[in-house]
């Protein structure tokens, strides 16, 4: 049974700028597919840096390189630059707020080996 | 482009000096670049940031066509006939965007909503739309971010990270600057960093609260508690991973200080509790009134996203997620926002200013999107500009268009363009879609 992370999407300075030399820059999607994981965690789970995991909820699933996120996460917590990735593990759902649970989302992960 | 590769282009006329230009990049909203500009190209953004360079630096002109209509280039006044069309047959359709654009250009959004009795929203819903919603719970003890610079000597920085995201934050409005009371600038202020993350921002910062995730509820309780003489339960530090005394020690500093400033983003709104976190947050800072000054902001992201809370505000008495179908305005966030009104499938068209929710929303809300027609304003051609019934090609507010922004302290700042564009405004385009709406709404009435 593959065990839970807590997924932080947000903003970071390449996204920021990447966005503005447009979407569709490897630049930007680049960023924006990349998962940053506690570097002990990766180890523990033998996902090597760059190799690609699965992530997946309740309302999606994405295929993603990963890289250690070094000092800037503790473990059990990831990282990805908010983006088309990281909303197609968001709920519809808003619980009346108008704001879908945009971080903090439970996920599961996994080595892609094939 | 990378924004280090800075352009090089030869040329033979001297370069257009834009003084004093606004960059809409983020809520900043910074006023005192100085452009060079060449044609249509801006060679120099002096006093801009790592993403203000990107900005001026990335928004020339594309050869694209004025407008698309289902993906075939079409005329403006085609175009323009063919989106007031869509939005006169939907039941009910919404207005969503609006934060990337100019205030002028948001009135008249506001009034096609009005003209058809649609839904109006903002990407405020999707950022610090539960601060809208605790603003009007608790109220918000705010300030200019002048006061700040010149006064604030304890800043606390939640649930952000204004070193990637606002990236001049710190040296132009809040950490660095020196004033007449804070003449040695960052060594006669304290900074607490309050994230998940140990961000970039947690360099800067003297202490970094590393919360637990999903625990800025109790963590803002608790510091609630303690500035009212309440000790917290020692159970507090289990869920949120901040021990009491460090709550203790962090409280002190605040009553301490002169002039507080609690400056939160959207890890607090976009977390579990959302509105209440913001609330908390927000009633945080009336509580610490008791000891000192103490002021929250919230850390707004989009160029123009608090003109759009203004607008929107001033128009209907609400700040987004506000239907008009029945005559007069109601708010209802989670009914009558656009992430809600489209993962349930209850929109049946979409005007979208400025704004590309079909890259950053929920999958059930993109399905819906995709299926329902749509009119979409962008000066590039976004993932929602591509799937639109209706697509026009804008000019870019501050760079090609005048204007009215405000900053995220909800000051106003003019926009001072560095060059033209062939294509027409976010305003110029609304206001063709709004007279085409009201000459066929009246000729209806007149038969």
């Amino acid at each position: 049974m593959p065990e839970i992370f807590i997924l932080i999407p947000g903003r970071t300075s390449r996204q920021g700028t990447a966005l503005n030399e447009g979407k569709y820059t490897d630049n930007y999607k680049d960023e924006i597919n990349t998962l940053k994981m506690n570097p002990a965690d990766m180890s523990r789970l033998g996902i090597g840096e760059g190799d690609r995991v699965r992530m997946w909820n309740e309302h999606g699933e994405i295929v993603v390189p990963c890289q250690s996120g070094k000092d800037e996460l503790p473990p059990g917590l990831l990282f990805i630059s908010y983006g088309d990735q990281s909303s197609r593990l968001m709920p519809g759902e808003t619980h009346g707020s108008g704001m879908p649970d945009s971080k903090g989302l439970d996920v599961q992960i996994e080595k892609v080996t094939a | 482009m990378s924004i280090a590769e800075q352009p090089q282009v030869e040329t033979t006329q001297p370069l257009k000096i834009v003084e004093d230009a606004t960059c809409t990049f983020c809520g900043c909203v910074c006023d005192d670049i100085n452009l060079k500009v060449d044609g249509d190209q801006i060679v120099e953004a002096k006093n801009a940031c790592v993403l203000g360079k990107a900005w001026f630096f990335n928004h020339h002109i594309e050869d694209r066509p004025e407008a698309l209509i289902e993906g075939r280039p079409a005329t403006y006044e085609e175009a323009l006939d063919r989106a007031a069309e869509i939005l006169l047959n939907a039941k009910y359709p919404v207005t969503y965007g609006l934060s990337d654009t100019t205030c002028e250009a948001q009135r008249v959004a506001v009034a096609i909503t009005d003209w058809i009795g649609g839904c109006l929203d903002t990407t405020t819903s999707v950022c610090h739309g539960p601060s809208g919603m605790a603003f009007q719970g608790v109220g918000e003890v705010t300030c200019s971010l002048g006061e700040i610079k010149n006064r604030a000597d304890y800043l606390i920085f939640w649930g952000g990270n204004p070193a990637e995201s606002h990236p001049r934050h710190f040296t132009k409005y809040s950490l660095m600057p020196k004033s007449d009371l804070l003449p040695r600038g960052r060594k006669d202020r304290t900074a607490v960093l309050i994230d998940v993350r140990k961000t970039k921002s947690a360099k800067a910062a003297d202490i970094h609260l590393q919360l637990k995730p999903r625990s800025d509820f109790e963590l803002a309780w608790a510091l609630r508690g303690l500035a009212r003489g309440v000790e917290p339960d020692p159970s507090v530090e289990q869920k949120t991973g901040i021990s009491v005394a460090q709550l203790k020690e962090v409280m002190d500093g605040m009553k301490r200080a002169k002039f507080g400033a609690i400056l939160f983003g959207m890890g607090v709104t976009m977390t579990r509790g959302k509105h209440l976190n913001s609330e908390a947050v927000l009633a945080l800072a009336r509580d610490m009134n008791r000891h000192t000054r103490w002021v929250a902001k919230p850390m707004r992201g989009h160029g123009n996203v608090t003109g759009a809370d203004n607008v929107v505000s001033w128009s209907t008495g609400y700040p987004f997620g506000v239907n008009l179908g029945r005559g007069y305005p109601r708010f209802n966030p989670g009914e009558f926002t656009t992430s809600d009104l489209l993962a349930r499938g209850e929109a049946d068209a979409a005007l979208i200013v400025a704004s590309d929710p079909y890259s950053n929303f929920s999958q059930p809300a993109r399905e819906h999107l995709k299926r329902i027609p749509s009119v979409v304003l962008d000066p590039k051609l976004s993932s929602t500009a591509a799937i639109a019934t209706v697509a026009f090609t804008t000019a870019t507010y501050g760079i090609n268009v005048p204007g009215t922004v405000y900053r995220m302290d909800d000051v106003p700042i003019p926009l001072r363009p560095a060059f033209d564009s062939p294509y027409r405004s976010d305003y110029d385009i609304l206001k063709g879609i709004e007279s085409r709406i009201r000459q066929r709404q009246l000729a209806g009435l007149a038969r």
